[in-house]
């Protein structure tokens, strides 16, 4: 965090010198739920501090694979593997970012972004200073006494982003976490993300049915469908908004859009 | 501003002073009319025998023995069908283990324990504070299995993807994403509790306020009889109340909407001069009008 500066370079490299994040990976898994398996035969590996955005039709298994990744749900076949080990269960190590309100709506906004913190039994104040800092750079200090519902749904959004990065996860999962808001909303949130990622070096996973935002955010972009993982492409200068107009990122964005088609 | 709670007020004093007033009339004319109020005690014979009770040690005896019964009961089913209620929604294992007996013991009118109580307890006391236990106890496990169950499955994954153990989930999720429907149950189970713990000293007490209505109804002493249901009465409203504002303390972070029970949606009634042509100005104040009263409607809240 305190060398957000060097960072930077790195992960636009997608090899971050600190090998901070983690190294996930999927071998010839079959995800899904016991009864209605939904994607088969997934190989996939997303490197440390790389952000993987993944993009498909709606029902074609993106949250799934995000579930899985989470730990939340046990692969069906083949193997899920973090840092080389197969995963067992969730772990505080893989942050998840829901698209809906899963802040606890009982706890104000800092008791939300505190609670990570308190289940890896950090003490009472630093627990607070940790948790007022980071909604400050989420933007919302002023409302950090507040309950989520008497905020918009971009500020519970922030305070979702800042509750999954509060305790520092080596990976972030995001399941849609900008779908419900409005498109101005959305960019802005983008562009948060990107810079409160600045130098935490976490791999991240971004599901999205936005093609634009998985071209903005993601180093690699895969694409769903069919049960299948069908494409994995580079994306040609991520997180770069004067990138709209590269010639290899458009024909990129139609060749996606054409399969996503299909 | 100030009208509308007051005349808020004013209707809740009227509606029981209407029925005082209409009883005093029935009994004081010796009304018999298929019904029969002649033998019925007048409102002024129950404030006298009132007046007199409450100026004796008898009667706060029975007050603090029946409160005592009851509150030991009720929070013993408070616990015991919180701590079920979560047991059962969460575990498959419980579920099937105690459901089917549960289910079994829960149709039996908890009044209908007292033979039970009578040979399981060594005393009068236990007995009672047992049956008033049962009372309470299945509504608050059923509110609870319920609102366990019908608890949002993202605030569980979140806590298990922050690396939450099942205590952790229990604490910060179940528990106080159930509290809404725990008080329903609750509320529900402080009702049956005092219908519970008054049979229960009617039957087999001593002191409390159910024995004394009974004794007073032995010996004819029709005025005392009054007393007590008026005493039963009036504590079963102020403990439903504590139960109630204790619970809207405790679930303050619901969102509310300023709803008023039975109330209409409050549309500003239009200005009583329709035919006026300057029609325009006269919807000026009306958002106005409109923000008061949301605001006064919030307020309102907390008259139970």
């Amino acid at each position: 965090m305190s060398t957000s500066s060097e960072t930077v370079t790195a992960s636009a490299a997608a090899a971050p010198q600190t090998l901070r994040g983690t190294r996930l990976a999927f071998r010839g898994t079959v995800l899904g739920r016991p009864d209605a398996p939904v994607l088969d035969g997934v190989d996939l590996e997303v490197a440390p501090g790389e952000i993987l955005t993944v993009v498909g039709p709606s029902g074609c298994g993106k949250s799934t694979l995000l579930r899985t990744l989470a730990g939340l749900l046990p692969p069906l076949g083949g193997t899920v593997e973090a840092d080389g080990s197969p995963l067992t269960g969730p772990s505080a190590d893989r942050a998840l970012v829901f698209q809906e309100d899963a802040l606890l709506p009982w706890r104000t906004l800092r008791g939300n972004v505190e609670l990570p913190l308190a289940i890896r039994g950090v003490p009472r104040a630093e627990r607070r200073s940790r948790a007022e800092s980071w909604l400050a750079r989420v933007g919302l200090s002023e409302h950090a006494g507040q309950l989520p519902h008497r905020v918009s749904g971009g500020q519970r959004q922030r305070a979702q982003l800042a509750r999954a990065l509060a305790d520092s996860p080596r990976a972030v999962l995001m399941d849609e976490p900008f779908g419900a808001l409005d498109a101005q909303t959305r960019s802005g949130m983008q562009d948060l993300l990107v810079e409160v990622l600045r130098g935490t070096g976490a791999t991240v996973v971004f599901v999205t049915h936005d093609v634009d935002e998985a071209l903005f955010l993601g180093d690699r972009v895969a694409l769903l469908g069919s049960g299948r993982v069908t494409a994995v492409r580079g994306v040609p200068r991520p997180r770069d908004r004067a990138a709209l107009d590269d010639p290899a990122r458009a024909a990129l964005r139609r060749d996606i859009l054409s399969s996503l088609g299909s | 501003m100030t009208r509308r709670p007051l005349s808020r007020y004013a209707l809740r004093i009227a509606s029981p002073a209407a029925a005082l007033g209409l009883w005093q009339l029935l009994t004081s004319l010796d009304i018999d009319l298929w019904l029969r109020f002649s033998q019925f005690p007048t409102v002024t014979d129950v404030a006298h025998a009132f007046a007199n009770r409450v100026s004796g040690d008898d009667y706060w005896t029975d007050l603090t023995d029946s409160l005592t019964r009851i509150l030991t009961g009720f929070l013993l089913a408070a616990v015991l069908g919180v701590a079920t209620g979560v047991l059962v929604a969460r575990s498959r294992l419980a579920e099937d283990l105690l459901g089917p007996l549960l289910e079994v013991v829960r149709p039996i009118p908890a009044i209908a324990l007292v033979p039970v109580a009578i040979l399981l307890f060594p005393s009068n006391e236990q007995g009672i504070v047992f049956i008033t236990c049962t009372a309470a106890f299945f509504p608050v496990l059923v509110s609870t299995r319920h609102a366990v169950r019908a608890l949002t499955p993202v605030w569980e994954e979140a806590v298990r993807t922050m690396g939450g153990g099942r205590l952790r989930i229990l604490r910060s999720v179940v528990l106080p994403g159930a509290l809404p429907g725990i008080f329903g149950g609750l509320s529900v189970g402080i009702g049956v509790s005092w219908i519970c713990v008054i049979s229960a000293e009617m039957i087999s007490g001593q002191y409390g306020v159910g024995y004394r209505t009974w004794q007073d109804y032995t010996v004819l002493d029709y005025p005392g009889v009054f007393v007590g249901m008026v005493t039963i009465g009036v504590l079963g409203w102020i403990t439903s109340t504590a139960v109630e504002l204790l619970g809207r303390r405790l679930t303050r972070w619901l969102p509310r909407t300023s709803y008023v029970p039975g109330g209409r949606p409050r549309v500003p009634r239009p200005v009583t001069a329709p035919t006026r042509p300057d029609d325009d100005t006269e919807h000026q104040p009306e958002p106005e009008q409109q923000g008061q009263e949301h605001a006064e409607e919030a307020r309102d809240e907390h008259l139970v």
